[in-house]
């Protein structure tokens, strides 16, 4: 129906950013380079001639540890990359992405280093919390694939702030809306409003579940079905109250979701590094 | 009547900057003169500023020339300042007056006040600025009543029950602080005209009305006040007469323009079907019907009535500085001064001063105003001003003076010698040529995209450029400047849409057939099915093209400006194929069918273009008829998102800041690293904004076309970059302006942050507040001195190596940065589906 013109558009100039998650980054660089690696690696264990036997004090199990360590290293800057806004042409989506699939080579590539030798001291102390991080980084990336789009379906364009505002008025509007109830059922809308929505600990978070929730047991206990005006406006208030509260927690519970794991992964990161330093300096102080 | 209580030499209007300097300029040289203000103080504009506004001193290259001092500083210290200098200068100040009508002529002029009084004086100058006078409650007002028509600290009432009238912003916004501490417990009732709060911002109204349910205040629709009188206020509502208890009055009901009483000075009128209308020719008169329009005014800033004097904003001049300066030379021209040159006159040299021939600047300005056509019509006053938004270079042989695919939107005059236009990107060989007092760079101009063509100089040449700004002013104000571009602009633009081969003569019929529209947004230009031949050139903003399919509307594609459409009709003779309309606001040129087939008959050539440009549209077209049923609904989803996108801003968009909400995880990293990048603030709000289909637009600056926030920039200070970003540079004086005309919100005014310790303090010693924006109260805590607020927006990272920097941060890939055109085709969603 029509024509455009050519080579019109400001963004000729500009970098394209193209719209590609970080797991398919760049039609999967870094799938193919960590699996390129990881090949290469397994290759060189079943061909390398080593005596007595496969293990990580070989010429063989030096050079799998120094690219294990390098990699542990370089993995745990992204932390810095990410936190450091320098200029350049640097992407931290391409970092991510490298980050997953390099991560993940890493238990191919720590246990052929091992030789499968394991046993109880500071050398498996280390690899065992290098897979406890990459568990953990497991679950990040499924819960990183799964959880956005319940997270924008649930918000239904209202941020943070919002959700907490609208409780704030629908609150406002109780207290005004309670006042001609009797003692008792006054005393449970007041248990309501007073208790902190925020106040439930990681459990209830983390699982959506809010035993002691006084805005349900308030619902449960009016009877609006009195045909009292009043009650059934306090009724509906309160209604209106918990579906709000509910959008909270389930806005809470997968915020909590996507971020507990980090939790894990960071900290035993700094173990990690940790441990690996132990298992170096002990290598060679023993040699 | 009243006697005359005085007569004196010069009578000021307004005590502004310029109406002050003015008299105090009248004062020091012993004329006699009065001051005449309407409020209680002077400088009513900046008086109403905030408490603790800093006021800037913009342009820094103007030197002042006035009987007051000023410069940057606080609100308070400028206006301490003035008032105790113009009591050191015994200006003669008459407050809370305000002049109803100027009659009589220069020598014998009579000011007569609301009051009935009249003031006589030899020359009057206006200096009212452009802020009007709040519309006044037409009802009656009974002795001892109070209504107010500014509400400066609502903290101030207790216990009142106080009426608001009006229910746009103003209104609504204090309403609502005077209910907003129930301590005060004042008891607040706001009452609107109609029964929609149609001038209000959407989150006012439901702001408003969510006080309305607790309780706060009383919303009264479809009522006016009847009577007002001490202690009671009577409403008349749907159901009625309504008095009710009334302490106080507020009344916002917006405010008048001051141009209908500018223009009626000295005016002779006459009856028009028992309307009073100004005798044409008479009074002071504006250059044009414009809304932008200012008087015409002489080189000494008298206007069409001799003896009248326009300064300050009013006449065009919105910074302060320009005012002090205007008044001092408006009084010296006044006292028979005629050698004084205008203090603008050091830039002006400095800008003429390379250029060759050694000329003055009143000879150059004559020879521009003689030789450029769009200058015939602007007095010299006017010209002056013109080029202090411009520049004046010259250009050696063979010079380019712009390239094929830069960015700019200025406008260009030949004042001297002759451009050659390379018409063919291929070989620069193909040249037209413009000459000696013609135009160029129009394109740019009207719809802001790239340069269509590479211009060099034929011969030495001198050329003015126009600023966008100083370009639209010249166009609003000077109606044969504005006629001489658009027939040039259409006849350059064909030239140019149907390629080389073509000349001025070819197109000739139908530029004289061409028709310009102005298209409201969402307003359908073609439609499908019917069967008529016209074929249309998008001039500025942008359309849609859809098409039904399966009895939906199917959105096919998304043509910016510069596109042309409604030519397969015209070719092959069918119905229209498609609808088309407009995404925003925009223009249209529409050109006869019969004119256009003409041409395709003389042209070969183009005809063999135009048949393959319409065979690939035709596979789209059955592409998405074919899948357009499929189980995917992919097409569907394709249309929807398109649509919604559209609705949201994306048709005025040059690049925009999208997330995808299946991938963004919530980190907020974009925001941080903006914050990062750019003094510690960041530019883009990313929960914030509408989502359709997981696809979220947040607020954030979208670089439109033909930006709002630059309508209105007193010291110019917003412009467009090389990359096509909008940015406000370090001139920007913290008025304020362009956050309110963003309908996207995404201005925001706050000042510079303090510099954070760095990234390693903070890991590994916990030092300062980390990586993004710190709080409010961090800020606040470690400010050095009182910064002063000024207007931030996203300048997409410009001058930062590697781009954007809320898409390099983004871990996921969810913030993409997109511009339309690419987005919203159906080429890109045959990519995504296959």
């Amino acid at each position: 129906m029509a024509a455009a013109p050519e080579a019109q558009g400001f963004a000729d100039r500009r970098r394209a950013s193209d719209h590609e998650s970080f797991l398919a980054h760049k039609r999967l660089r870094w799938l193919k380079i960590a699996a390129g690696l990881n090949l290469v690696a397994i290759l060189g264990y079943a061909f390398a001639e080593v005596e007595p036997r496969p293990n990580g004090g070989t010429w063989y199990g030096y050079i799998l540890g120094t690219i294990g360590a390098l990699l542990i290293v370089w993995l745990s800057l992204l932390g810095v990359r990410k936190r450091a806004m320098t200029p350049g042409r640097w992407s931290l989506k391409a970092w991510t992405s490298a980050h997953v699939y390099l991560g993940l080579a890493l238990i191919v590539i720590a246990t052929l280093h091992t030789g499968f030798q394991l046993g109880w001291n500071v050398h498996t102390l280390a690899y065992a919390l290098m897979m406890l991080v990459i568990a953990s980084g497991v679950y990040g990336v499924w819960v990183y694939a799964l959880l956005p789009h319940k997270l924008s379906d649930n918000r239904r364009e209202l941020t943070q702030a919002q959700m907490v505002d609208a409780l704030a008025a629908v609150d406002r509007q109780l207290e005004q809306a309670a006042q001609p109830l009797d003692r008792a059922d006054a005393d449970r809308v007041i248990a309501a409003l007073a208790q902190d929505p925020f106040g439930h600990g990681l459990i209830s978070r983390l699982s959506g579940r809010y035993r002691g929730c006084r805005t349900e047991a308030a619902i449960a206990a009016l009877d609006a079905a009195a045909g009292d005006p009043a009650l059934e406006r306090v009724a509906t208030l309160l209604g209106k109250r918990l579906a709000q509260l509910e959008q909270i927690r389930r806005h809470m519970r997968l915020k909590a979701m996507l971020e507990v794991w980090l939790y894990v992964h960071v900290p035993v990161t700094v173990m990690l590094l940790a441990a690996l330093t132990a298992h170096i300096v002990s290598v060679f102080y023993y040699w | 009547m009243a006697a005359q209580t005085e007569r004196v030499k010069v009578a000021i209007v307004g005590s502004g900057p310029a109406g002050l300097s003015a008299a105090a300029r009248a004062a020091t040289l012993g004329l006699s003169h009065v001051l005449i203000e309407k409020a209680g103080h002077l400088s009513d504009t900046i008086y109403k500023y905030q408490k603790g506004k800093h006021v800037m001193a913009t342009p820094a290259n103007l030197v002042l020339r006035a009987d007051l001092d000023f410069a940057a500083g606080k609100r308070e210290a400028v206006l301490g300042i003035w008032d105790e200098q113009t009591g050191g200068h015994r200006v003669n100040v008459r407050y809370d007056t305000e002049i109803g009508s100027i009659t009589g002529a220069k020598g014998d002029f009579v000011l007569r006040t609301r009051s009935g009084e009249e003031i006589a004086a030899e020359t009057v100058i206006l200096a009212i600025g452009t802020q009007g006078n709040p519309n006044l409650v037409r009802c009656p007002v009974g002795e001892g009543a109070v209504v107010q028509y500014q509400l400066d600290d609502p903290a101030e009432y207790v216990d009142e029950h106080i009426v608001v009238i009006g229910a746009g912003d103003a209104g609504i916004e204090n309403a609502m602080g005077l209910a907003a501490d129930p301590q005060q417990r004042n008891t607040v009732t706001i009452v609107n005209r109609s029964a929609e709060f149609a001038t209000a911002k959407a989150a006012n109204v439901a702001a408003l009305r969510a006080m309305e349910a607790e309780g706060r205040l009383t919303v009264l629709t479809e009522t006016t006040a009847s009577a007002i009188d001490p202690g009671t206020i009577t409403f008349d509502t749907r159901d009625g007469e309504r008095k009710v208890r009334c302490d106080r009055v507020i009344a916002r009901m917006g405010s008048a323009p001051p141009r209908a009483f500018v223009e009626g000075a000295c005016a002779e009128f006459e009856d028009n079907d028992g309307k009073k209308l100004i005798k044409p020719g008479t009074g002071v008169q504006f250059t044009s019907a414009d809304r932008v329009a200012y008087p015409r005014l002489s080189p000494t800033f008298e206007s069409t009535v001799p003896g009248i004097y326009v300064i300050g904003a009013l006449a065009g001049y919105p910074l302060i500085k320009h005012c002090l300066n205007q008044g001092y030379d408006v009084v010296e021209f006044i006292n028979g001064n005629t050698s004084l040159k205008p203090a603008d006159e050091p830039i002006l040299q400095a800008k003429f001063k390379d250029l060759p021939g050694q000329r003055s600047v009143d000879e150059w300005l004559a020879a521009f105003g003689a030789d450029i056509a769009i200058f015939r019509d602007v007095s010299p006053l006017q010209l002056r001003e013109l080029m202090l938004d411009s520049e004046v270079r010259s250009y050696r042989r063979d010079e380019p003076i712009f390239v094929r695919n830069d960015t700019g939107n200025s406008l260009f005059a030949i004042a001297e010698g002759s451009v050659l236009v390379e018409v063919d990107k291929d070989d620069p060989g193909k040249v037209v040529p413009i000459g000696k007092g013609s135009i160029f760079g129009e394109v740019g101009l009207i719809s802001g995209r790239r340069r269509g063509a590479t211009i060099r100089a034929a011969e030495p040449t001198v050329c003015v450029e126009l600023s966008r700004p100083a370009a639209l002013k010249l166009l609003a104000t000077a109606p044969g400047a504005a006629r001489a571009v658009e027939r040039i602009s259409i006849e350059r633009q064909l030239l140019q849409m149907f390629g080389s081969g073509l000349a001025p003569q070819d197109v000739a019929e139908l530029v004289d057939a061409a028709v310009v529209e102005e298209v409201r947004a969402g307003k359908t230009v073609i439609e499908e099915g019917v069967d008529d031949k016209d074929i249309y050139v998008i001039r500025r903003g942008s359309m849609v093209v859809e098409k039904d399919i399966g009895g939906r509307p199917v959105f096919l594609s998304y043509l910016p400006a510069g596109s042309y459409f409604g030519e397969m009709a015209v070719i092959d003779g069918s119905k229209r194929t498609a609808t088309v309309k407009a995404a925003i606001k925009s223009e249209v040129v529409r050109f006869p069918g019969a004119a256009f087939t003409a041409l395709l008959a003389r042209k070969p050539a183009l005809r063999d273009k135009a048949l393959a440009d319409m065979d690939s549209r035709r596979k789209v077209n059955a592409y998405l008829e074919s899948h357009a049923g499929a189980a995917s609904g992919a097409v569907e989803y394709y249309s929807k998102a398109a649509q919604f996108l559209v609705d949201n801003g994306i048709g005025e968009a040059t690049d925009v800041l999208l997330i995808d909400e299946t991938l963004c995880v919530g980190c907020d990293n974009c925001e941080k690293a903006c914050a990062d990048s750019h003094d510690g603030l960041s530019r883009l709000d990313r929960e914030a904004g509408r989502t359709y289909a997981h696809l979220h637009v947040p607020t954030s600056c979208r670089h439109c076309e033909h930006p709002h926030c630059m309508a209105d920039c007193p010291p110019n200070a917003i412009k467009r970059g090389p990359d096509g970003e909008v940015f406000i540079d370090e001139s920007c004086i913290g008025c304020g302006n362009c956050q309110r005309n963003c309908p996207y919100g995404v201005i925001r005014m706050d000042a510079k942050a303090p510099p954070k310790p760095g990234l390693l303090s903070w890991l590994l010693l916990g030092l300062g507040p980390g990586p993004g924006e710190a709080s409010q109260a961090w800020r606040k805590k470690n400010a050095r001195g009182e910064p002063a607020k000024l207007a931030i927006k996203c300048d997409m990272c410009s001058g930062i190596d590697g781009g954007p920097a809320c898409v390099r941060a983004c871990p996921t890939g969810a913030a993409i940065r997109v511009s339309p055109e690419r987005f919203l085709s159906a080429a890109r969603l045959a990519e995504e589906t296959d």
